[in-house]
């Protein structure tokens, strides 16, 4: 009775720890997260600024495809979400829900990446390349910018699903799990100001 | 326990599938209108435009409540102290940048 006592209390008093060492580690995250989003703002403000400048080339309303970008949006929203859930089942320790979540939201994650990459072939193919106006400069940038942030992020979650295979959910995979889902939730977010700015209000 | 599932010592909330559900079926509803109100020119062009930024700043609360568990609790505290502070040099950055060109740019025109 007593040593279960003992072993219950220590056991706590280590849950307390690594709870302990997942705030800070994810306040940290949270900080770097904040600071990505001034950069963000620094290339949103650019766009706002620059995309009427089209040097008597091709506009938003001529070049961009809303049903194609809505497609998109909803792929990056619903790896969002399942992401969610891969982080529900984290808190449930049932590694393989992990891994299948993982998967299914870095599938979805590179369906984002892949419809964007076809996007911008097809502009630089048809000669709308980054170098064409200042508007397709800071479109390039803005959107590119993110989809370099989404590419390191699936970058980041093999690495993870293999170590989550390899060394299980041990309490600094957990950490590196959390730190990902602010990222993952964090481009979500920024993808809606995307979306808005550039599409939505390109094409209106 | 099972009252200790949901949150962990340090008083910060997981979240649930409910609460995950929620989030994302808001999120939607919140995508398709902005959608549907540019595709079918629904109001003048200067109302589209205020329109969809406010429903993008609903999904912005929605995803941060339900995604993020943004809340008002003891362990988030930092988190949204930071958070309100980054939206300020963001607007400041934001809206500056836009009335400086802008007031240039009107400026440099012929008239």
């Amino acid at each position: 009775m007593t040593s279960q006592i003992l072993n219950n209390h220590s056991a706590d008093h280590h849950h307390d720890h690594d709870a302990e060492a997942t705030a800070k580690v994810a306040f940290g995250f949270w900080i770097y997260i904040m600071s990505d989003c001034i950069l963000f703002s620094c290339f949103f403000a650019s766009y706002a600024v620059l995309h009427t400048n089209v040097f008597g080339g091709a506009g938003p309303k001529e070049l961009f495809d809303l049903n194609y970008v809505m497609v998109e949006t909803f792929l990056l929203l619903t790896s969002s979400f399942t992401y969610g859930l891969a982080m529900l089942a984290t808190h449930k320790n049932n590694k393989g829900q992990v891994l299948v979540w993982l998967f299914i939201t870095f599938l979805l994650g590179l369906g984002f990446i892949g419809m964007e990459i076809n996007e911008f072939h097809h502009l630089i193919i048809e000669g709308n390349g980054p170098s064409r106006s200042a508007f397709l400069s800071s479109f390039f940038g803005l959107v590119g910018l993110h989809g370099l942030h989404v590419t390191c992020g699936l970058i980041w979650m093999a690495l993870l699903m293999f170590q989550v295979s390899t060394r299980g959910l041990t309490a600094m995979v957990n950490r590196k799990l959390a730190c990902l889902s602010l990222f993952w939730h964090f481009l979500d977010i920024i993808w809606i100001f995307v979306f808005t700015v550039v599409y939505l209000m390109g094409v209106m | 326990m099972s009252v200790h599932h949901d949150v962990s010592v340090t008083g910060e909330s997981h979240g649930s599938v409910k609460s995950y559900t929620i989030g994302f079926i808001l999120s939607i509803i919140l995508t398709v209108i902005p959608y549907f109100i540019v595709v079918n020119h629904m109001m003048p062009v200067e109302g589209i435009a205020i329109a969809v930024v406010l429903l993008a700043v609903g999904q912005l609360f929605i995803q941060l409540v339900f995604f993020l568990h943004l809340d008002r609790s003891s362990a988030q505290r930092w988190n949204l102290i930071t958070f309100l502070f980054t939206t300020l040099i963001l607007l400041i950055l934001v809206i500056g940048t836009i009335w400086i060109m802008w007031n240039l740019n009107y400026n440099m025109m012929d008239h």
